[in-house]
């Protein structure tokens, strides 16, 4: 693999990452004095970047190598261990730009209306630009230490946005939560940088992808569970998938743009970029595709039982990364496959979260699905921008998710043996469900009778400011799926494995895609059926799926028990041992050196006769050592 | 007493004789003076003869006579200097650059002059 | 008798010391005829200007590798580095010492000579502005350091020496506050510092006996080539090293150091903790590496005693200091130890990383003593550690950085210090020195403790009506502060700027 020198216009791809940056600085730093103006800038620095963003995709289409470097300065440079401060502008990375900067702007527009009552709107905006930036150069980096910048840089702004009403003590939870869920992961990827270097030498990422050919597989696999375990945390899947729902905690533009479009997706991205080091190891792409398999059911399940308009959304943003993941480990073309369905999941689902917004803007902030219906004509902009949302996350023809998921359903059923029809079957499974649950969330949201809560008399419609990214989001829901899944495979051979011959799995193509459409009308259409009445408005006594559904899946519960109760009796242990053991040496030597110290303290009197006499005594002793060293006293 | 440390030699031998010398006469002294020594008045004022000291032991001295002091050194390193400088200055190979440097030390010098005067030390009362 | 020759004298080389000294002289024309209302504007101007110019000049100096005046000045590699890191503190320095704005009148006393507690004293204490003589002492004191790391040989470097240290005393006793202090610390400061200087000049007459010469190239060569017995080689560099430990405050030559940071003015104890530490450490390199490189550095193990008490020693007596001033000074002290195992280090490696290390601390230090010059109540600084107590939650600002600094000091990852520390403890692993750094990771631990107790005192004690109100600093004290912490983080992020430096100016012209 050979990177080309940016040159030309090209040299600028930094700017893509100074832009926010320096926007965010400016907000944060200035205080109060950018509360009147600050939102503007805000939204013009993605903006910026999307503009520069569009230029240099121009500009990279026209080169013969699609891989460019920047070198910006060394990073670390301590004799062996050299990090370059480096970006790396390629097909993949270019399309990342283009979704982060071009959905973000749409966003930051909705959130200037959203967040317009908000006090903290500047400190929004200033966190929110943070963490624009801490996603371009996740994405632009061009080692695995820059990417960890970012990725911990994401995780930061994440942290921060989701606790931004940090006095809701939800919130702060949901926020910690979040943070210590991605430590696990982080920790993960951090060791697999460690061991990359000491295998490699290196963590450059073309340097990396030459030499991982000549590591042991099982070096391999240790590397790549290791950078799993990053993506999981990052992008909640099994078994770090706990902290996403609760995330939604946060202003809905921050659930609309990081929790659902572009932050979780990192992980996808780690995979998608290791491509080399995922595809040299086969144990490992089975471990990735059960993975994505198991989540992207678990948030099916999960999805058909919740009664939180955002909740709902956010398991179905798990179970759609879960095909992504899918994708990612079944290997070969299907890399590319599962970057189409990420883009065009960008795009649907930002415009489903900004609806629910918009929903709940008119609903004063109520997010019961229960508590809705009957929207449809009171919200007309949202009903029909949610409706073309909903059409394209469960898969319709001719929508995008029916171009994007589609591909990767049929992808599983072409893996080998009976694996075909397990994993094949966990994402018609999926299909099916998420047909079921969107179509459930759709209909008590905007159909039947109206079962608001007594305070709401005439719900609006969200202002021009909110609508408009709504309708734009919505134009890409419809159209992007058949733009993307017809250019982008090609657009991106370059850095992923090309779409080999059409292999025969287990079904023909046309068998499957008439079985995807089949149990997506189906599972929609049973949702329509069952609550096209609307729903209790109250929860209501379940089976043991229902709640274990209701529950997680006990996934927090199986939290607490597994890691939280033991980590709790291990701290308790390791305090009894500290405190014991440790700090009693510590607080011996602590207590030697205070004693020490007052001693010595003793010898500085302040006499300057005394101090003369030190000098001179070590002047004495000094000289006396020397002379000594030349007799050859001293050997 | 011969070579470098030789000459020490002889040095070694004159202070030898001056311990001698001194160790003769004392011993001399205590064998020959008488054992009782007479105590009359006066005999442990500080000094025998002349006006009795007044007041403390530490005077104070005017400041004024450091600043002059300070100024004669001052002019006297600027001739130990001036002095080797004229004997070389028109010699072939010095010539103006000398001049000027010599000129720069002694501005430098009577920068300091100025200082003094602006200040006012110069003004004795 | 030998024909006298005019020596010539490269004047670009020298230039940046001929413009500091010219200034100086001119600030004492100044001090002479500029109406007392304008002088403290026009010095503070011309202090700045000339050190700004010195710097360009020094710039662009960067390639310059000669020696000059007949071999008592070399300009190389490590002096033009020296002389540009000596500059940019000293701007930074000077920029402290201009403040007027926390304190009437500025930090300085108006008249010196006024007896402490007279009436004309308390007098002059409410309003008088203060000294404007400390730009030109101050301009003095730098050119003379910038003399100190290019001097070629022993007499030229002892002139420098003296140069720059009597400006110092003088500086020193000139705080506005707590003058007795003040005094007393210049005083002891000039009876040590000539002490010190004595033995410096002791040794090199011991060197001049066995080599003949007191430039360091001809050292050089007799010290690798001559037959002779090298007892009074090996005496003279013990003595030499002696004087110049002083001024770098090595144990056990650092008594000082406490004493006199603490009674002189802070903008002044910023002064000397930034750059004596680096003309101080420049000269012992240009000694070492240069003059006694042929002794193929067997007087390692004596000086990495040195090195290890100051480490141990600093550290340790910082712990139970409770003033603020005294603990940064015995922080410098252990610093003064890690920059010795860099210097011991020998090598290019050693080289470069000392002089990165005399860089970033010095910055952090300016930074430090900036905040110290904050920190004030109705009696002036606050300097009883128990007044910095919940400091974190009067004025979260100055805490902050106050808190960065002392991270960086304790060597926390993403500082300068770490990056300094991490630089010289490597260079001496590959230079064999192994019981050095080990050494030094334990002294880091000790005084990593002190450090963190101040951090604690300020976050996590309550304000009592004692702690002390931060002032609002003026534009200078300011920029000081900001320039000393942006270069802290700056440092410490993207370290390889200073590193290239540092390894391109690693060689020494004999």
């Amino acid at each position: 693999m050979e990177y080309a020198q940016a040159t030309g216009l090209l040299g600028n791809v930094w700017l893509l990452v100074a832009i926010p940056l320096a926007s965010a600085a400016l907000l944060l730093l200035l205080g109060r004095r950018a509360d009147r103006w600050g939102h503007w800038l805000g939204v013009l620095a993605p903006a910026a970047s999307f503009v520069l963003g569009l230029v240099l995709f121009a500009q990279l289409s026209g080169l013969e190598n699609k891989s460019v470097e920047l070198s910006l300065w060394d990073f670390i440079d301590v004799f062996s261990f050299k990090v370059d401060f480096g970006l790396l502008y390629d097909p993949l990375s270019a399309i990342f730009v283009l979704l982060i900067t071009g959905v973000g702007s749409l966003i930051h527009v909705y959130a200037v209306e959203y967040m317009r009552h908000d006090e903290g709107r500047r400190r929004f905006f200033g966190y929110f630009n943070l963490f624009v930036a801490a996603m371009l150069l996740l994405v632009l980096g061009n080692n695995y230490v820059m990417l960890y910048v970012g990725w911990e840089g994401v995780g930061l702004a994440s942290y921060l946005l989701i606790s931004f009403w940090y006095t809701r003590p939800a919130a702060a939870t949901a926020g910690k939560k979040a943070f210590l869920m991605n430590r696990v992961g982080d920790a993960g990827f951090a060791i697999a940088i460690f061991a990359m270097f000491a295998a490699l030498g290196t963590t450059q990422y073309d340097e990396v992808f030459n030499g991982v050919g000549a590591l042991s597989s099982g070096l391999v696999l240790a590397i790549g569970l290791l950078l799993l375990l990053g993506a999981c945390g990052k992008s909640g899947q099994f078994p770090l998938q706990a902290w996403l729902p609760d995330a939604m905690e946060g202003p809905t533009p921050v659930s609309a743009l990081i929790h659902a479009a572009t932050m979780v997706t990192a992980g996808v991205y780690l995979i998608a970029r290791s491509n080399p080091v995922f595809s040299a190891n086969e144990t490992l792409q089975t471990v990735v595709v059960s993975i994505g398999a198991l989540t992207l059911v678990i948030g099916c399940i999960i999805g058909c039982a919740k009664d939180d308009i955002k909740r709902v959304l956010a398991w179905s943003t798990v179970s759609q990364i879960g095909y992504m993941f899918l994708g990612v480990g079944l290997g070969g073309g299907a890399y590319a496959l599962a970057i189409v369905h990420l883009l065009a999941h960008g795009f649907f689902k930002a415009g489903l979260f900004l609806g629910a917004g918009s929903v709940m803007h008119g609903m004063h902030d109520q997010t019961d699905i229960r508590r809705f219906g009957g929207l449809a004509k009171h919200m007309r902009i949202t009903w029909a921008t949610f409706g073309l949302g909903w059409l394209a996350i469960i898969g319709m023809f001719p929508f995008s998710g029916f171009f994007s998921k589609e591909p990767i359903i049929a992808a599983a059923f072409e893996r080998e043996g009976w694996t075909a029809w397990l994993f094949g079957g966990a994402a018609l499974l999926g299909a099916a469900l998420t047909a079921f649950y969107m179509t459930r969330l759709f209909v008590l949201t905007f159909h039947g009778k109206p079962r608001w809560t007594e305070d709401i008399k005439h719900p609006h419609e969200s202002p021009a400011l909110m609508t408009i990214p709504l309708i734009l989001l919505a134009v890409g829901s419809v159209g992007a799926g058949f733009l993307l899944s017809t250019s982008v495979p090609d657009w991106l051979t370059p850095v992923l494995p090309e779409h080999g011959e059409e292999a025969h799995g287990v079904l023909s193509h046309t068998v499957i895609t008439i079985l995807s459409l089949l149990v997506t009308v189906l599972g929609a259409g049973g949702a329509w059926l069952l609550f096209r009445n609307g729903t209790q408005e109250q929860e209501q006594p379940a089976g043991v799926l229902v709640t274990a559904a209701r529950r997680n899946l006990y996934a927090d519960s199986f939290n607490e028990w597994v890691f939280e109760r033991p980590g709790i009796y291990l701290t308790r242990a390791l305090v009894f041992l500290d405190n014991r053991g440790i700090d009693g040496l510590v607080n011996g030597l602590a207590a030697a050196v205070g004693g020490g110290s007052s001693r010595l303290r003793r010898t500085q009197t302040g006499f300057v006769r005394s101090y003369a006499m030190s000098i001179l005594t070590g002047a004495l002793v000094v000289t006396a050592a020397f002379v000594a060293l030349q007799l050859g006293w001293l050997v | 007493m011969e070579g470098y440390l030789g000459s020490y030699a002889t040095l070694g031998l004159l202070l030898l004789a001056g311990v001698l010398f001194f160790t003769a006469a004392f011993g001399a002294n205590r064998v020959l003076r008488p054992s009782a020594p007479a105590d009359p008045f006066g005999k442990r004022e500080p000094y025998e003869c002349g006006l009795d000291p007044v007041g403390g032991d530490w005077a104070q001295a005017q400041i004024r006579y450091y600043v002059y002091a300070y100024l004669y050194v001052l002019f006297a390193v600027e001739s130990v200097f001036l002095f080797p400088w004229a004997v070389v200055f028109d010699r072939p190979g010095f010539g103006v650059t000398t001049v000027v440097e010599m000129a720069v030390f002694v501005a430098v010098l009577a920068l300091g002059i100025l200082y003094a005067w602006r200040k006012n030390v110069l003004r004795w009362s | 008798m030998e024909d006298l020759k005019a020596p010539s004298i490269d004047y670009a080389a020298v230039a940046p010391i001929l413009i500091l000294f010219g200034a100086a002289c001119l600030g004492v024309v100044v001090e002479a005829f500029v109406p007392r209302r304008a002088r403290h504007a026009v010095q503070l101007t011309l202090a700045l200007l000339a050190t700004l110019a010195g710097l360009v000049v020094v710039i662009t100096q960067a390639s310059t590798r000669v020696t000059t005046a007949v071999g008592a000045l070399a300009i190389d590699g490590p002096a033009v580095f020296l002389q540009g890191a000596i500059l940019v503190l000293a701007l930074v320095s000077l920029l402290l010492m201009g403040e007027r704005k926390l304190e009437p009148g500025g930090a300085f006393v108006p008249q010196a000579a006024i007896t402490v507690g007279s009436e004309a004293d308390e007098r002059q204490a409410a309003r008088a502005p203060g000294l404007t003589e400390v730009y030109p002492i101050s301009l003095f004191a730098i050119a003379g350091m910038l003399l100190f790391v290019a001097a070629n040989d022993l007499l030229t470097m002892f002139i420098a020496l003296e140069v720059f240290s009597l400006p110092l005393y003088l500086l020193c006793a000139l705080a506005r506050r707590r003058r007795l202090l003040s005094q007393e610390a210049a005083l002891k400061y000039f009876l040590l510092g000539s002490y010190a200087s004595a033995f410096f000049l002791f040794g090199v007459a011991l060197v001049y006996g066995f080599v003949g010469a007191v430039d360091l190239a001809s050292i050089h060569t007799a010290a690798a080539e001559s037959d002779r017995d090298p007892l009074l080689l090996y005496a003279g560099l013990a003595l030499l090293s002696i004087g110049l430990l002083f001024k770098t405050a090595a144990v056990p030559f650092h008594v000082w150091t406490p004493d006199v940071y603490q009674g002189a003015p802070t903008p002044v104890t910023a002064f000397m903790a930034a750059c004596t530490k680096v003309a101080a450490f420049g000269a012992l390199l240009r000694v070492l590496y240069v003059g006694f490189n042929g002794l193929s550095w067997d007087f390692t193990p004596i000086l990495g005693v040195v090195a290890v008490l100051t480490m141990i020693i600093g550290a340790v007596l910082a712990v139970t200091q409770t003033d603020i001033k005294r603990l940064l000074a015995y922080s410098s002290i252990a610093n003064a130890g890690y920059l010795l195992v860099g210097v011991l280090a020998s090598g290019e490696r050693g080289l470069a990383s000392t002089m990165f290390y005399l860089v970033a601390y010095g910055f952090s230090v300016l930074a430090a003593f900036a905040v110290v010059t904050l920190v004030r109540d109705a009696d002036g600084e606050a300097g009883h550690l128990s007044r910095w107590a919940g400091l974190g939650r009067r004025s979260p600002l100055i805490a902050g950085l106050f808190t960065f600094i002392l991270l960086a000091f304790a060597g926390i990852p993403l500082t300068s210090g770490f990056i300094s520390k991490f630089a010289v403890f490597a260079a001496a692993m590959e230079g064999g020195q192994t019981w050095l750094v080990i050494a030094g990771v334990i002294s880091s631990i000790v005084l990593a403790f002190p450090y963190l107790r101040v951090v604690v005192m300020m976050w996590l004690s309550d304000p009592s009506d004692a702690t002390p109100t931060v002032s609002v600093p003026g534009v200078l004290t300011t920029a000081a502060l900001a320039i000393g912490v942006a270069m802290t983080l700056l440092l410490g992020v993207a370290p390889s700027l200073l590193l290239d430096l540092t390894t391109g100016a690693a060689e020494f012209v004999q």
